[in-house]
Order: C-alpha cells, then structure tokens, then sequence
C-alpha cells in the first residue's frame, strides 16, 4: 500500500495558500494523496490541518494548485468540485441538527444510485433512527451520520477531519472499522489526533507545523522515530508514557491525545518547530 | 366584548400583513445572511401593478381582485428574483454589502415610484364585498380583514409545505442551519437564493395587493413603512424561523392594536418596548436559533 | 500597551501587501499622526516630517474655508453664487454640517464595525430638542444646547444599552426600530411640542442677534466650520485613543478582546455615545441654520443618507466620510435644480421620470460604488494618484470594515 511512487496521485496539492481574516492559515503547501489507502494530515493543534482541508475544498479563500485525478480543482466553487468526486466529512460532524437523519443523507445523495446498502450495512443504527432529527443524536451516532453522507457516493477521494475527536474508546474502534472498510474502495486524506488510529489505518503521512508542510513520508516510519514526534506533534513530552505507549498500545492512543493537547497549550515552553514563524505561533486557529 | 373581538380580527389582519413582509424577510436572512432593505419595493410594487391590472379591469369585481393578486405576486416575485441575480448575486458572501445594495436599492425604487405613481397616496376599490362587514359575535368586523387573514393562512401552510416535502425545501432548511456544510455536500446553494428571494417578492407582492385594501390605498411609501414593523417582527420571532415569524407577526399586531385603543394611541411605541424586553431577555428571538 | 497586544495577533508583515494591509487596518486615516507612535511605526518610512506638512495642510485649508465668506470667489455650477453671498454660504455650511455628521457616523461603522440604522435618532434629538427647549423654556442658547446634550447622553446610553445587546443584521434592524420610534413620536406630535408633520420653526427670541437673520448667514457658516472642525477633532481622538484602539480591535475580532479581558461591550457604547452625542451637537447647528426643524431629520430616510455619504465617501476613513458628506449635499442640490430645469421637462418620460428624481440618481449611484468602487471616492482617487500607498490600501479596508461589520 506504500509502494505508491510510481501510480498518478489522486490528489496532487502544490503551492496551497489561505488567508482567514488577514492571517495566513495555510503557507505554501504542498503534498500528494496517493492513489489507494489513507494518508494521514498530522500536526499539532492549530497548525493548520482543519484549514488545509477547507482550503482544498474551497471552503476558505485559497490559491494555489490542486489537481484532482490529474484535472485541476482549484478555479472550482465548492459544490462543483465536490461533484466531481470529492467526499468530505467535517470536523465536528456539522449535521444539519433540525433534520431527521434520512433528509441528512438524502441531502447528500448526489449519484443516480446512491449506495444506500452499504451505508445500511456500515451503520445500521442509522437506519433504526431515520427519522430522529440529527441534533438529538448522540455524538458518535452524528460522526455516522456525517461519514455516510460521504460514503453515499461514489468518491474519488474523502477528506475526513478528526472523526474521532471526543468519541469514546469504543465509538473509536467502530469509527475507525468503518474507516478501514472504506480505504478498501477509495483514497482517504484523514486529520487524526489519536496516533493509535493513526498506526492502525495510515501509510503514508503528511505532518504539518505552523501553516506548512514540514514532513512526509510512511506514517509508521513517523510515528516511530520518537525525536520527530516529539518536535512536530508535542507528543512523547514524558518519557514514561512512552514506555507505557509500547505496551500498551490501545491506551497509549488516548494519552498521545491528551498530552499533545497539554503541549499545544503550553506551547511557549516547547521547543519552536523548525519552520514555523515565530511571529505566526501565537496566531493558531 | 364586540370591541374586544374587532380589535382581535384587525389585528389578527395586520398581523397577516406583516407576515407576508416578514416570512420572506426571515427566510432570506436566515439563509443568506442579507438584510433585504428593498423588501419593502417588492410589496410597493405588487401593491402598483395590482392596482393598475384592477383599475383596467373593472376595480369592482372579483375576477379583477384575483387576477390583481396573482399579478401583483408575480411583480414581486419577478422583481426579487432579478434583485438577487443582478445585483445580490455578484457580491457573494459580502454580507455587509449587499445589506448596502439592498438599501440603495430601495433608495432608487422608491424615488422612481414617486416619479411614476406621484407621492400622494392613490385610493382605490375592491369588490363591494370588501366595504362590507361581516357581524361575528356582535362586532362588525370589515371584510377585507378576512381576505388578508386567508391569504396570509394559505401563504403559511404554502410555504410550511414547500419547506418540509420538497428538496428545495430541505436545501433551504439545511442553509439555514449550516449554508457552508450544503455546499460542501456538492449542492448549489445560490439558486436556493434566488429561490427565496423570489418566494419572498412573490409574498411581498401579495401582501402588497392586500396591503392596499386594508388601508385603502396606494403610495410608494406604503412597503417602507411595513417594512420597519416585519423587522421588529423578525427579530421578535427570531431571524430565520419561518414559524418565529407567524407568532410574532400575530403578537406584534394584536399588541399594536390593543395598546392604540386601551393605551391612548401609543401600539407603536408599546412594540418597540417589547423589542427592547425580548432583546434583554431573549437576544436570539423567541424562535430563534442561539447564536 | 493596546496596541501592541493587537499587534501580536496579526502576522508579520512580510510583503508590501501586507504591510500596507496591516497599516490600513490599524491606521483609520490617510495620515499618520504626530505622537501616535504606533500608527506612525507601522507606517515607517512616511516620517513625521509628512504627517506635519499634512497637519499644515490641513490648518491652511480651514484657514481658507474660514476666509471665503470675505472673499468674492466664484464657482459656477456648484454654487449659486460668489461665495460671500448667503445662498452660497448657506449651502457650504450645509455641505459642512452633512460632513460633520457623516463623521459622527464615521465613529460607529469605520471606527467600531457597528452597522447603525438609528443615527438618525440622535441628530434628530439635537435638532427637536434643542427647537423644543427653546420653544418651551426662557434660557439662552447654550444653557438650551447643554441641556439638550443631556438628554442625548441619556437618551444614547438607554438605546446602546439595548441595541448591543445583538451584533451585526440584529443591531441594524434593533437600532432603526429604535429610531422609528423616536420618528413616529415627532409625527404625532405629542402636547404640540414637535409640531407634527409640519416641523417646528425656530423660537428666534433668546437666540443672540448675530445668529438671526439672512444677513447674519456668514456666522452660521464659521459656526458650522467650527462644529465641523471640532467634530473631526474629538473623532481623530477617539479613534486614537486607547478606547480607538480597542473598538478597532473588537471590529476586527471581538473574542480575541474579550480573551485579553476587555470589556468589548463597554467600548461599543462608548462609541455610540459619543457618535450620538457628537451628531445631536451637529443637529443643533442644523436647526439654527434652517432656522426650523422638520420631521426628515429624525427619519430613517436621514441615517441612510449619512451611510449613502459615508460609503461614496469610503468606508473607514475620515476623509471619505467628509468628502462623502460635501459631495451628497452638492449633488442633490444640482440634481433638485436640475430635476426643475427645462432641459429635463422636455424629454420623454422615461428619461424625465427617473432624471427628475435626485434620490433615484443618488440611489443608482451608490449601488454602483458599491459594486465596482468598493473604497469610495477617496479609494478610486488613491487609485489615480498611483504611489500613495495608504490611499491605495482604501478599497482593501474598506471592504474589511464592512466585513468586520457583518
């Protein structure tokens, strides 16, 4: 699933720029998703992962190239190119709260014939709450919702953000079964905070730091070489819980969440990321 | 007693009025984010063309009632539909200014009725009928009342319809919640725009035919000045909520109706109180989404 | 110490670009002002030296407007007349006041972000109150103006107290109701006071004699120019102000102001306060030149004129919202006498109708500033006179003024 350097990349991003109110969010990005498999978009909080995702989308004012499929997606409004086969499942799921779950995915269903079984299949509690409306959903039963509106239709590539994020450690694990069924048939550019997860379902990964890219390569690879972790994720920040991440590995995901949360708050303190502007630090999303 | 229920059904007319202003007003700040200062032109101009398609028709029959709404409505909505696509349209998701457009625009349309129409108000006839009253539980209520009140009924029912079993309607409702979600679903959500600027004129435009014959007459101000009270409205009931903007339309009319005769003439000034309190004790509308 | 926490937040500027953006966004005027160290910092290589030769500028220009009604100048087709005559006088004291009050106006849109439909309300309260107290009390003028202020200051800090309470479309249509309140109060006249629709004429009888009359023209114009002058003045310094700086920054982000611990509410009403007070204080300068006051005053129809103005002019500047006064009351001046000329009652209707209309000219106008002079007059001239980079960088705040507005 690695081997990919010879295939065309699915989604080819060169130069990516976005500005949220006179802030530069995204600098100069430039990466590949190939053509089979998740890639992972990593990075501490508020480097710019959320806007990257939105900018290739169109969501935020960008500029800059993305080829989708080797055609270009970036003169695009948004709804254009996510026709053209692009799957996106928001941070915080962003179901419509005062629609019934079926109106959500009928909303979404863009293709003549829409894969409603699979859908059925993947989340059959989806199918029990049809017409609840969404906002009484729970959490993980949002997430479901959100991921089968991108699972309806026949994608080039999904874009999923933090699907995980405030989900329990068993929500987590149907999540990410969910996630691994879908990488089967399609690419998937994944932002993920849980490394457990990440381990599990990337292989390659994208790390970002102050608005730009600043490493690639195979996410195992990564994610094994504790210096890098350290310094671009916050991560490892005690070495005993790194010792207990090795044997334990199921927990070891939840306390990376924590305590890369911990380093992002007391960032002034960490050591500053080798490419990141001093000057942007402080203006993290 | 019979006071209290002529009070009721007057009120109950106005609030009808201010429905048909302030349902399309809501929907298009709910979805879109623009407040529509030329929503008051839509109705002045259903309120003309109706007048002007009844007076070569013969004012007094009911056919040229019907067909003076039915055009009117189609005034409105034609001139909201071309709003939105002209002008609104190339300043997208510059809230501010459209808010601007919309104000200019109704700067301009005002002033062109007034070259067109004069300024002073032009009174006009309906059926017999309307001059009539009708005897309910010993009040002589006017007939006209009833016409605004069935109209605005049916426009209501129209529209709760429209919203809940179409998929317009469903597009709508979702870009009320979240309009950048609908688009990165793959959905177009500009011609749900000028899908509810055109409902919205096509309301306007009725009310305004309406409007003419509960106060008797015609006059380039008439939207401007309907216009400020579905603002209250709107903003009572709540920015966006279609149901928020049948209760308070109601609420504000039968307040405004019973402070001018049981408080001296002050309804005006008792509805801008309740703004203040709804605003102090429930920023967000009664309806309202919280922000 | 405002300054620079704001300063934090934004990146550093890197390009031309964005240096001239980030200048323009904290830098409310096209001039750097000699003792605000931070604007004149960020605006570098502009110098001090050019800020005074602009401050010079400026007090020769008042110095001229102070002197016309002494000279014999005339310019045909603006005024009707050599400019020491009263009808020319009196129409650049109006064009004057219209400035004054678009800047007041200026206070609230370019300089907190807050989208006001009531401004009306205030200089409507300037002018009725201040023609009321003079109706009704035997005072003179300035014990009548200061207590009109008064009821202003209360008046403004009940309104604010309320209307911010929402933000953005909430607090345009919370303030118009507001002020449609105070509109229908004049119309109907209440104890006879206001005079209903047909206005209130000015009780001359304990005003000072050098204020009455048509001879007496030429100091309502150097009271105007002073009102004008004054306003401006009390304006630049809120704008710099520690409180200037922290409306601009709650404009641009007001969760970030309330993280450093600011009370954003406050400031707000300190803005509206001010704005309200300063264009009661314009309005009662307005009544004494009209010798009367009369219902549009108060009306909606008045605060959209002074948006009219202040976007011609150019959103966030000063200067825009001056030039933007001055060029309103001239145009629908020349349109009203051109809407009566011969020239128009002999064309075909559908030219004569709308040609003969003023507001359907001003109101064509102004959608179409919008939608292709998005910095005003005083962007599109920066953008003819190449090189002035602040002037340049107009057309960009303007549109991020009225961004932070929404």
């Amino acid at each position: 699933m690695t081997s990919h350097t010879t295939a065309r990349p699915i989604l080819d991003v060169a130069g990516l720029n976005a500005r949220i109110g006179g802030q530069q969010v995204v600098e100069d990005v430039s990466f590949t998703v190939p053509a089979s498999g998740i890639t992972a978009l990593l990075g501490r909080n508020g480097v710019g992962k959320t806007s990257t995702i939105k900018a290739l989308i169109g969501l935020i004012d960008r500029t800059g190239r993305v080829e989708l499929d080797g055609q270009r997606i970036d003169k695009d409004p948004t709804w254009k190119l996510i026709r053209r086969g692009v799957g996106y499942v928001p941070e915080d799921r962003e179901v419509f709260g005062k629609l019934t779950v079926a109106e959500n995915l009928r909303l979404a269903e863009r293709d003549a014939h829409p894969r409603r079984e699979l859908v059925e299949q993947l989340f059959p509690d989806l199918v029990k709450r049809s017409g609840q409306m969404a906002g009484t959903l729970s959490g993980g039963q949002q997430q479901m919702v959100s991921l089968a509106r991108a699972l309806l239709n026949d994608n080039k590539v999904l874009l999923i953000d933090e699907p995980t994020k405030g989900l329990a450690p068993k929500i987590v694990q149907e999540v990410a079964e969910a996630l691994e069924q879908a990488a089967a048939t399609v690419p998937i550019l994944l932002v993920e905070q849980n490394l457990q997860v990440v381990r599990r379902l990337a292989g390659d990964a994208v790390v970002l730091s102050g608005g730009r890219v600043v490493h690639t390569g195979n996410a195992l690879d990564f994610l094994d070489d504790e210096d890098l972790t350290r310094r671009l994720l916050g991560v490892h920040a005690d070495a005993e819980q790194e010792a207990q991440e090795a044997e334990a590995p199921v927990a070891a995901g939840a306390t990376a969440v924590s305590s890369s949360v911990a380093a992002s708050s007391t960032q002034a303190a960490a050591p500053a990321p080798a490419a990141a502007d001093p000057a942007r630090k402080g203006a993290g999303l | 007693m019979s006071t209290v229920i002529l009070l009721l059904v007057t009120g109950l007319g106005l609030g009808a009025l201010y429905f048909l202003v302030a349902s399309g007003l809501s929907l298009i700040y709910g979805l879109m984010g623009v407040l529509n200062f030329a929503h008051g032109s839509f109705l002045t101009v259903g309120a003309f063309a109706g007048w002007e398609v009844a007076r070569r028709t013969g004012a007094d029959s009911w056919f040229s009632f019907l067909v003076s709404i039915l055009i009117g409505a189609a005034v409105g909505a034609l001139f909201a539909a071309f709003t939105e696509l002209v002008l609104i349209r190339r300043l997208y998701e510059r809230h501010i200014e459209q808010v601007l457009i919309t104000v200019g625009l109704s700067l301009a349309t005002v002033a062109l009725f007034e070259g067109i129409w004069g300024t002073d108000p032009v009174f006009i006839d309906g059926p017999a009928w309307f001059s009539q009253t009708t005897n309910l539980l010993g009040a002589q209520i006017p007939n006209d009342r009833f016409i605004s009140i069935i109209a605005a009924a049916l426009v209501l029912l129209g529209m709760v319809l429209f919203l809940k079993r179409t998929r317009y309607g469903m597009i709508i409702r979702a870009g009320v919640e979240n309009r950048s979600m609908v688009t990165a679903l793959g959905i177009d959500v500009r011609k749900a725009f000028t899908l509810v600027f055109t409902i919205g004129g096509a309301a306007a435009g009725l009310g305004g035919v309406l409007a003419s014959h509960y106060f008797g007459y015609v006059s380039p101000l008439l939207g401007g000045s309907l216009l400020i009270f579905a603002f209250i409205v709107t903003v009572i009931g709540g920015l966006g909520s279609l149901t928020g903007a049948a209760v308070a339309s109601v609420a504000v009319a039968l307040l405004q109706q019973f402070a001018n005769f049981y408080l001296f003439g002050t309804g005006d000034f008792v509805v801008v109180i309740a703004l203040a309190l709804v605003l102090l004790f429930r920023p967000s509308g009664l309806l309202g989404r919280k922000s | 110490m405002t300054t620079s926490e704001t300063d934090t937040q934004h990146p550093a500027p890197e390009t031309g670009d964005a240096e001239a953006q980030a200048v323009s966004a904290n830098d409310g005027g096209a001039s750097s002002r000699p003792g605000d160290t931070s604007a004149a910092d960020r605006g570098g290589r502009r110098g001090g030296a050019k800020a005074l030769a602009k401050w010079g500028a400026g007090g020769a220009a008042v110095a001229l407007l102070g002197l016309l009604p002494l000279l014999n100048l005339s310019l045909p087709g603006v005024l009707p007349g050599p400019t020491y005559t009263p009808g020319s006088l009196h129409l650049m004291a109006m064009c004057m006041l219209m400035a004054a009050a678009a800047l007041s106006y200026h206070m609230l849109l370019g300089v907190a972000g807050l989208l006001s439909f009531g401004h009306a309300l205030y200089f409507g309260a300037g002018v009725y109150g201040l023609a009321i107290i003079l109706d009704n009390l035997d005072i003179p003028l300035l014990p009548a103006m200061g207590l009109t202020l008064l009821v202003v200051i209360v008046l403004a800090h009940v309104v604010g107290a309320v209307s911010l309470r929402v933000a953005g479309i909430p607090f345009a249509m919370v303030t118009l109701a507001f002020a449609e309140a105070g509109s229908v109060l004049v119309g109907r006249n209440p104890g006879g006071a206001s005079g209903g629709e047909e206005g209130l004429a000015l009780a001359t009888d304990s005003l000072p004699d050098f204020l009455v009359g048509v001879v007496n023209t030429r100091n309502l114009y150097w009271l105007a120019l002073v009102v004008l002058v004054l306003v401006f003045a009390i304006v630049t310094w809120v704008q710099y102000s520690r409180a200037g700086h922290v409306a601009a920054a709650v404009r641009e982000n007001e969760l970030r102001v309330r993280v450093i611990g600011l009370q954003p509410y406050l400031i707000k009403l300190l803005v509206f306060v001010v704005g309200g007070v300063l264009a009661s204080l314009v309005g009662m300068v307005y009544l004494l030149l009209q010798s009367g006051a009369v219902p549009r005053s108060v009306s909606a129809d008045f605060t959209i004129t002074l948006l009219v103005m202040v976007v011609l002019g150019g959103v966030g500047s000063r200067w825009g919202a001056i030039v933007g006064g001055v060029f309103y009351t001239l145009l629908d001046q020349r349109l009203t006498s051109l809407a009566n000329s011969d020239a128009i009652e002999g064309l075909p209707d559908f030219l004569r109708i709308p040609l003969s209309e003023p507001l359907f000219i001003l109101g064509t106008l102004f959608i179409l500033v919008v939608l292709f002079l998005p910095g005003g007059l005083t962007g599109a001239a920066g953008r003819l006179g190449r090189g002035r980079r602040a002037r340049a960088g107009q057309t960009e705040k303007a549109r991020a003024v009225l961004e932070d507005a929404a």
